[in-house]
């Protein structure tokens, strides 16, 4: 993808668009229409609209992604517990069925709305427009998007987030950046679950999970945590206070989340 | 599994030029895929029939073409090919590096017949 902009020409392709004009015939008679869209293109389209509502509410919008079971609802749950009085959450939950952890995250005050997906391996942008209908981000200081859990699929769906953070639980083996590069290579944070288990286990080892990530020529912050002691969350609150002052500070391109056309777009 | 939805997503643009070219069928569907971007060719190679049935492309073959992950030096700024799992620079070992190509998932063109 281009640097500059955002845009999906790249130098092993840049010579389709400088070729004289878009049509050109081919030899059995057939026309050739060039095209040059990303093939989410309806999908980008979507988030980059959802991304001006929540610009023009300025709520801080993070995409929270991980495995099944790494602990987004607890880390949501530990999040508010530390935030809750001094920052407004919002939180749209993706799952392929259940109400469950929207309700979890309700019983601590907080709006919730749950998206049930049925078969879907991923929230897209269109899933998380209808959702901003059912909540209200008048006031938000951040929305949380948790996505379905899942470290392929949410990697190439952009929703509108400002933000992508990967979370990744001691229990599943600190070479997971390497196996999963997509979602690990464009994430803004890395955050170690769980690490209350780390005592039990003899094969996790928290700098090789950052030299993984390193590898993917990733400079993301790695912070480790559990969300069971609050005082363990500590960083994790500081970052995120200090990504929502850089957020209204209008610094937007912190991220990543430039992976569809939003670059020229955003404002 | 989400080639499906990604190809649903190439057939919608794809229905829409055709419609624009007042074309009455789409031959070929030529795209470019690189190894980061989150395709898998295969998985999308196999939703494309279930995809494209009973549409203007049912008969239009998915030519994908796969890009090589190239990287430019933030250091000796030089370029090197790399591999999913690691985007260090292939001639002084820097880790920070950008990319240049390897994550398209671009629809390049459409070849159709009026």
């Amino acid at each position: 993808m281009c640097n500059s902009c955002g845009c999906n020409i790249t130098p092993g392709n840049e010579h389709l668009v400088t070729q004289d004009g878009e049509l050109a015939h081919t030899d059995s008679g057939s026309e050739t229409v060039e095209v040059l869209q990303n093939l989410l293109h309806e999908n980008n389209h979507q988030a980059i609209h959802n991304r001006e509502h929540l610009d023009r509410h300025q709520v801080l919008t993070i995409n929270l992604m991980s495995s099944p079971g790494s602990g987004k609802t607890a880390l949501l749950e530990a999040t508010i517990d530390a935030l809750g009085d001094v920052l407004q959450i919002g939180v749209i939950e993706g799952d392929l069925e259940t109400e469950n952890d929207a309700n979890r995250i309700r019983q601590k005050g907080v709006p919730a709305y749950q998206i049930s997906t049925g078969s879907a391996c991923h929230l897209d942008a269109h899933m998380v427009h209808d959702a901003l209908h059912h909540i209200s981000i008048e006031g938000l200081d951040i929305l949380f998007i948790e996505n379905i859990g899942n470290l392929v699929c949410p990697a190439s769906f952009d929703l509108g987030q400002h933000l992508n953070i990967t979370l990744l639980s001691v229990t599943e083996g600190d070479d997971k950046p390497a196996k999963y590069p997509v979602i690990f290579r464009t994430t803004d944070l890395m955050l170690l679950t769980k690490t209350d288990l780390l005592p039990h286990l003899d094969d996790f080892d928290p700098d090789h999970a950052e030299q993984n990530l390193r590898q993917l020529s990733n400079p993301a912050e790695v912070i480790a945590l559990s969300s069971r002691d609050g005082d363990q969350i500590e960083q994790w609150v500081q970052w995120l206070r200090s990504a929502l002052k850089q957020y209204r500070s209008g610094d937007h391109n912190r991220g990543h989340t430039s992976q569809s056309e939003n670059r020229p777009h955003q404002h | 599994m989400h080639e499906l939805s990604i190809c649903r997503s190439i057939l919608s643009q794809v229905e829409d030029i055709a419609k624009q070219r007042d074309a009455h069928s789409v031959t070929v569907v030529h795209l470019q895929v690189g190894a980061l971007s989150g395709v898998e060719i295969s998985l999308l190679q196999s939703s494309w029939g279930i995809a494209s049935a009973d549409t203007i492309a049912s008969s239009a073959e998915l030519d994908i073409e796969e890009m090589p992950i190239i990287i430019q030096c933030d250091s000796c700024d030089r370029q090197s090919e790399a591999t999913t799992s690691k985007l260090v620079c292939g001639h002084c070992g820097e880790w920070r590096t950008k990319l240049i190509s390897g994550d398209e998932m671009l629809l390049r063109s459409i070849e159709l017949e009026r």
